[in-house]
């Protein structure tokens, strides 16, 4: 009989499974950066050659600077704007009780079950019934109701985490509801107000279906890349491009968790 | 004590959550710089008449006067009052400077003044040397003494404080006691305190009101309420008590002559309130007011027999559980162990003679 319980005892099969999950995971992604420094222009084995002419040319495609531009735009203002949206939400659902929470809290969720394609379909009907029309200011609306549940879900677990007497203490010292929710109740959801910009960007900057029904002329990164697969030669420029965003967002997360980390114990001296 | 004496006047307050009544009916006056305590179990309404005075809750009935001027239309945020939070509800994203900085924003001081009345309150409360550090590098009676500096640097007329020691060990909880009635003696400032802890109410307090279900049952000095409460609720919640069931048989000048249960004749004296021969009442002792010995003493009508049922010993005195013939319940003594091998003759000996003083009865209505 064995003097370890199985508590403590390691585990190899999931040792196994664990590896495995993560190879499955992460492969295909770093076959990206991989390709795209292949010399040749079929995705395929063996790889024929070291190259950075992908890169070049990705640089020089003007198409796709702007299809990235467009992105980024629309990703920062939906940040922006769902994560002010979900401030509000959260801290009036967490903070005050009152009449028909429930089901305020269940409307506001609902975006997160609707499939996109159906959500993507009312909202073309709609921006061309109130003439809004097709455009990024209609994708950027699209992504802004998508975006909301999440940033509100992640802000309201950060509202909750923090104790309503700091906000009584600030007015009992003499603050008013204003000046409490800048010094005392921001800077203590501030980093659930980065994690929500951030998810926000991610879930509008890879967004495909809304962008699809809602963009006109000017296409959403996802637009554009789903449009070159159909040109072979154009493919290896794309993976250049997603070998960039690969390395962006690993940093972007680094940096968040480094921050998250340090806010954990960041003193300040004023709280103004 | 009259209204206009009255520094804070908390008059005919009631606080109603839904159908559950909070707070009833309670009407208080508490004289400025007395250190006032409201003492009560847990849901006796004390914590919701504390947060009543600082502002975050509205009386339903009844009005609260600060120094003369009525609360209920001001705003926590104007209010002359700060409060020391159970939890201490320090501000985790700013140092021990920026927490007690904190509530002068609107002073507009220069940097040096502020400094200056920052420095002050850390004196105040032994803190100085750790303006820098930050919240979660304190302990918990650091936080405690963060959160009074925080509070009385705002200078407030009443300084409302929450079950502040409930949280710190028994060593820590008996030094703050002493600290924090020594700093309200010398900055003159009123102090309402939240206990449960009796014995915290009546080493700090200057006056105590006692509450049980939303209701104020007395109000006294610490004093007062130990040695004549005017209930068998205070009288059983304010220490140890050993109560007598009795009827009155007849009064004379001042002095009752009572048939008790397992007590015989006894006399007791009779003050307020007044009781007319033929009553019911409860005649209560403290434990430590009954003297235990294995001889009666002479005279013997202010003595009784009994057999010791069982016996802690706790070190400078014994606890001694006493049956006597007639009662259900055992009678408890203290006595305080001055010689030594008392506690085993009393224990080695069958039967034990309890005598008291007659004046240290009290007398009061059965409930």
């Amino acid at each position: 009989m064995s003097s370890v319980s199985y508590i403590q005892r390691p585990n190899r099969p999931l040792y196994g499974y664990a590896i495995l999950y993560l190879a499955f995971l992460y492969v295909p992604v770093l076959l990206l950066p991989l390709f795209s420094f292949n010399d040749g222009i079929y995705i395929a084995f063996p790889i024929e050659g070291f190259t950075t002419r992908w890169y070049e040319e990705m640089l020089q495609n003007t198409a796709m600077h702007k299809a990235l531009w467009n992105s980024i735009r629309v990703g920062l203002v939906t940040a922006v704007v769902a994560t002010i949206l979900g401030i509000f939400a959260a801290k009036a659902v967490t903070r005050y009780r009152m009449p028909g929470q429930k089901p305020v809290i269940a409307v506001i969720m609902v975006p997160l079950v609707i499939p996109d394609i159906i959500l993507g379909t009312s909202l073309l009907i709609l921006v061309n019934n109130i003439g809004l029309g097709l455009s990024l200011v209609s994708v950027t609306l699209g992504h802004i109701a998508i975006c909301v549940p999440f940033s509100m879900a992640v802000l309201m677990s950060r509202f909750e985490g923090f104790d309503k007497s700091l906000e009584e203490a600030s007015s009992d010292l003499g603050e008013n509801a204003w000046w409490t929710f800048w010094r005392v109740t921001f800077p203590l959801v501030f980093p659930g107000v980065l994690s929500s910009m951030l998810l926000c960007f991610i879930i509008s900057f890879d967004e495909f279906i809304i962008a699809f029904f809602l963009a006109g002329t000017d296409p959403t990164l996802p637009l554009f890349i789903y449009s070159q697969l159909r040109f072979p030669q154009k493919l290896p420029g794309t993976l250049a491009l997603g070998a960039c965003i690969i390395m962006v967002s690993f940093l972007v997360v680094a940096l968040n968790e480094w921050y998250r980390r340090r806010s954990s114990h960041g003193i300040s001296d004023t709280g103004l | 004590m009259a209204r206009d004496d009255a520094y804070i006047a908390i008059e005919n307050v009631s606080k109603h959550f839904g159908e559950v009544v909070a707070v009833d009916d309670v009407s208080i006056q508490i004289r400025r710089g007395e250190f006032f305590s409201l003492l009560g179990a847990s849901g006796c309404g004390k914590t919701t008449l504390l947060r009543m005075l600082a502002g975050f809750e509205a009386p339903t009935l009844g009005e609260i006067y600060i120094d003369d001027a009525p609360m209920s239309q001001v705003a926590p945020h104007h209010r002359p009052t700060n409060m020391v939070f159970q939890n201490y509800a320090i501000f985790p994203h700013l140092n021990v400077r920026g927490n007690v900085a904190y509530g002068l924003r609107k002073e507009k001081l220069s940097a040096t003044d502020l400094k200056q009345r920052v420095n002050q309150a850390l004196d105040m409360v032994k803190l100085s040397g750790f303006e820098h550090r930050g919240a979660n590098e304190l302990s918990g009676g650091q936080r405690q003494r963060v959160a009074l500096a925080r509070a009385l640097v705002k200078r407030p007329k009443v300084l409302l404080l929450d079950e502040p020691l409930g949280a710190l060990d028994k060593k820590l909880r008996e030094q703050m006691q002493l600290e924090l009635r020594a700093l309200q003696q010398s900055v003159g400032i009123t102090f309402i305190f939240v206990t449960h802890d009796q014995e915290e109410a009546l080493t700090m307090s200057d006056r105590i009101a006692v509450m049980s279900e939303g209701r104020v049952m007395q109000i006294a000095s610490p004093k007062a309420l130990y040695e004549a409460p005017t209930s068998v609720l205070v009288a059983d919640f304010i220490g140890q008590m050993n109560f007598i069931e009795a009827s009155v048989a007849e009064t004379r000048n001042g002095t009752a002559l009572l048939d008790a249960a397992g007590f015989g004749k006894i006399e007791a004296p009779i003050a307020d309130p007044f009781f007319d021969a033929g009553s019911r009442v409860m005649v209560a002792i403290r434990p430590e007011k009954l003297h235990i010995a294995v001889d009666g003493p002479p005279g013997g009508e202010t003595a009784v027999q009994g057999r010791i049922g069982a016996a802690a010993y706790l070190g400078d005195r014994s606890h001694y559980y006493v049956h006597v013939d007639g009662r259900d319940e055992p009678i408890a003594v203290a006595a305080q162990n001055v010689e030594s091998g008392l506690s085993q003759r009393l224990e080695a000996s069958g039967a034990v003679w309890l005598s008291w003083a007659p004046a240290s009865l009290v007398l009061l209505p059965p409930d």
